[in-house]
């Protein structure tokens, strides 16, 4: 069975003063081959460690991750992470950051240096190869980030965040370059963000989350990423549904939000 | 000591009643117990009096160094505003200049505020040249240095010939003015007596010679008709003051009744002494003696020498040579041995926790501390040495080592393990890079600390090497030599730091970038 299974996943993280945080309590999600999951919700529901786990960094304490009908067991190559920021290598050249991969796989310099360079040329760094990634700006270094990621050939892309600390106008062009990068290469992939619009244009699907403890509270089956494939995100955008659906979504979470502060509140 | 006791003694000392504290040794066959009587005036201290005296002295004598150190301060205080105001002399004149000669509009000189905002602040190169200028300027003035005009030098000693007169009184009461002629010279000039002229009267004219900085009695009476001991003949007058001071009019404990006076004559001081002769001490000037401060063309010259000859049959290469041997080695093994344990205590937990307490121990001991002990073991070979400053560099480079790894963002690593590598691939390609620009920083701290101790180690210890040399110089006090020696290992110092930098911007260019 190709593609990647989350079956009844909890973390539960033991705090140093003998209490506890459920960070995950029973999530599963089927995802196919190709699919695009956006999750989204409120500061402290879990995304991040959701993520975490899948990519390997984290042992979960209950359920089960199998990917393409093997488990998961540890960080590997099959499964590739766009960080928000940070992530480069700064002592490398953007060439040598994006053929980071292959290099450590042991692959010879011939096979791999034509991909490297065609995915340098896909996000627009043409004339950046050569260049230390330090010299260049924020919405670059995320661009060498996608392209790192892709030149490894994963099975699944994990994104944290990954334009979070983008500009609102590179943020747009970002996004547009995730979607046909997305198209392009068919790769399977959870995006996880802040931004309802952002989860919106991009999640194929989209899981809202609910804090303590971490859960799904709403799954959703969206049109727009389709959409957005081939037209302006921005005629997206002014789709009826997109407006309805985002009002909905906000409104959700606002309400989460306001219950965790109420249930501190109370605490208090 | 087991065989020690802590007594308090009273005894009296110029008329007052003062116990002190002092730990004898109780004899063999006693013990504190048995036999032991403590002499006459003592007794055994408790533990509470023991404490207190020692407390009390303590404070006591802090107290007497506070005021010491605070009576120097404030005497300092005069030259120290002096100084700054013409730091803001200087900058005021500058500015002048600069303003009328170049209308400049870059992008700082539009800026409205610039006080707080430190990237508007800028070393200004004209005050640096100025400040090492005005430095170089002092040292010239204050030494009557022959590379500045005269006119800069502050007054030298006197030097030439002149003369004052004194007045004698015999026991019949008869008084005669008589001269002394003065000549002070030049220490390297030959000293002829002055052809003079005795005078007329019962007192006659007399002559000194007085090398500069140095002062001479002038037995007046030697060649006069009444002297003070066959006829109690004595000096009322200096140019024509008068005074009393009668040097045979003593107490019952010998002590002077009068006061004994001192004049300035204007091209020295005249003092009356004890015995009744005079004193002359010429007018020193302002000038630094070249023993406390020699001129810079002095030093120059002792380089030029000490470069060409060499010191005490060693050359200056060698010294310099020998010290910079000791350095680089001493830094190379610290680094070979400090890094790679820097990055086992920043990998393993095991390593952290057996190291952490040895490093966090030695790090706060000044290798100078060591010295000793390091004569003690290796006696003053160049092991000794080097042993040193392996310790000197050890731990700096383990910390920075250490800390360069546990610096490494989370984020990379996880990134990296995402991409494929394998846990050595990881501790070569991602955290070593990432520590460089610390283990630099740390390098260039080492080296720094390198270079003050061995310099330390010398003076305590060495055959050779550029503290050896200012040890040996200042034992023949050759400040002219100490001095160049001083200079020399501040400029290296300086080179080394720079060299230090350069290769870190060439090596490291992402420092700092992250």
């Amino acid at each position: 069975m190709n593609g990647l299974s989350i079956q009844g996943l909890s973390m539960r993280f033991e705090l140093p003063n003998g209490g506890h945080v459920q960070a995950l309590q029973d999530v599963s999600i089927d995802l196919k081959q190709g699919e695009l999951l956006s999750v989204l919700g409120p500061s402290g529901c879990g995304k991040t460690t959701l993520l975490n786990i899948v990519a390997g960094f984290l042992a979960q304490t209950d359920g089960k991750l199998v990917l393409n009908g093997h488990e998961i067991t540890g960080p590997d190559a099959e499964r590739g992470m766009v960080f928000q920021a940070g992530a480069l290598f700064e002592w490398m050249s953007v060439r040598d950051n994006v053929s980071f991969g292959p290099r450590m796989a042991g692959k010879k310099k011939a096979d791999y240096m034509g991909n490297v360079d065609h995915l340098l040329d896909v996000v627009g760094l043409q004339d950046f190869k050569e260049k230390m990634v330090y010299e260049l700006s924020g919405g670059m270094q995320q661009r060498v980030a996608l392209a790192r990621c892709l030149a490894n050939d994963p099975d699944v892309i994990l994104m944290d965040e990954p334009l979070g600390a983008l500009d609102a106008l590179t943020r747009e062009k970002m996004q547009s370059l995730v979607l046909k990068l997305w198209k392009e290469t068919g790769k399977t992939i959870i995006l996880i963000t802040h931004s309802v619009e952002e989860a919106l244009l991009l999640g194929e699907r989209l899981i809202v989350m609910a804090p303590r403890p971490g859960r799904i509270h709403k799954e959703y089956n969206l049109p727009f990423a389709e959409l957005g494939v081939d037209a302006d995100l921005r005629e997206v955008k002014k789709h009826p549904d997109f407006g309805a659906k985002r009002d909905e979504i906000l409104n959700m979470i606002w309400d989460m939000e306001e219950e965790i502060m109420g249930r501190t509140g109370e605490d208090a | 000591m087991a065989g020690s006791v802590n007594l308090v003694c009273t005894r009296e000392r110029l008329g007052e009643v003062v116990s002190e504290l002092r730990a004898v040794t109780i004899p063999d066959g006693q013990t504190l117990e048995t036999g032991f009587t403590p002499p006459t005036g003592c007794e055994v201290a408790s533990t509470w009096e023991v404490i207190s005296y020692q407390f009390g002295t303590l404070f006591g004598e802090l107290w007497t160094e506070t005021g010491n150190v605070l009576l120097g301060a404030f005497n300092a205080l005069p030259y120290l505003a002096g100084y700054v105001l013409l730091v803001l002399l200087f900058m005021v004149f500058w500015r002048a200049i600069k303003t009328l000669l170049t209308p400049k509009a870059d992008y700082t000189s539009l800026k409205t505020v610039t006080f707080g905002d430190e990237s508007a602040v800028r070393s200004e190169t004209a005050a640096s040249i100025i400040s090492v200028g005005l430095i170089f300027v002092i040292w010239c003035s204050f030494t009557g240095s022959v590379l500045i005009p005269k006119f800069m030098h502050l007054p030298g000693p006197y030097t030439g010939e002149s003369s004052f007169t004194y007045t004698v009184a015999n026991t019949a009461g008869d008084t005669d003015e008589a001269e002394v002629f003065v000549r002070v010279f030049d220490a390297g000039e030959d000293s002829e007596p002055l052809e003079i002229d005795a005078g007329s009267g019962f007192a006659k004219n007399d002559t000194v010679d007085i090398q500069i900085y140095r002062s001479e009695i002038v037995t007046w009476d030697r060649n006069d008709e009444f002297t003070r001991r066959d006829h109690q003949a004595q000096i009322v007058a200096i140019n024509g003051n008068e005074f009393v001071f009668d040097p045979n009019n003593r107490d019952d404990n010998g002590n002077l009744v009068d006061a004994a006076p001192s004049f300035d004559v204007g091209f020295a001081k005249v003092a009356i002494t004890d015995r009744g002769t005079i004193n002359v001490s010429p007018n020193p000037g302002w000038q630094m003696q070249p023993l406390y401060l020699p001129a810079p063309e002095a030093v120059w010259n002792r380089f030029i020498e000490v470069a060409k000859y060499g010191y005490q049959n060693v050359y200056l290469t060698v010294h310099l040579g020998f010290s910079l041997f000791r350095v680089i080695v001493g830094f190379m093994l610290g680094a070979a041995v400090g890094i790679p344990l820097g990055y086992a205590m920043g990998l393993s937990n095991w390593f952290r926790g057996w190291f952490d307490p040895i490093v966090e121990f030695m790090r706060p001991v000044p290798p100078l501390a060591l010295i000793p002990l390091v004569i003690i073991w290796f006696g003053i070979g160049e092991v000794g040495k080097i042993f040193l400053l392996f310790l000197a560099a050890l731990w700096i480079m383990a910390i920075a080592a250490r800390s360069g790894v546990s610096g490494v963002r989370i984020t990379k690593v996880h990134a990296a393990y995402s991409l494929g590598a394998s846990k050595w691939q990881i501790l070569r390609h991602v955290i070593i890079p990432n520590s460089l620009p610390e283990i630099f920083t740390g390098a260039r701290v080492a080296m720094g600390v390198c270079w003050g101790t061995v310099v330390a180690a010398e003076l305590v210890a060495a055959e050779e090497g550029i503290g050896k040399m200012i040890t040996t110089a200042s034992k023949f006090q050759s400040t002219d030599i100490i001095l160049m020696g001083v200079i020399i290992i501040g400029v290296v110092g300086f080179g080394i730091d720079m060299l230090m930098r350069m290769a870190e911007r060439r090596l490291v260019p992402w420092k700092g970038k992250g």
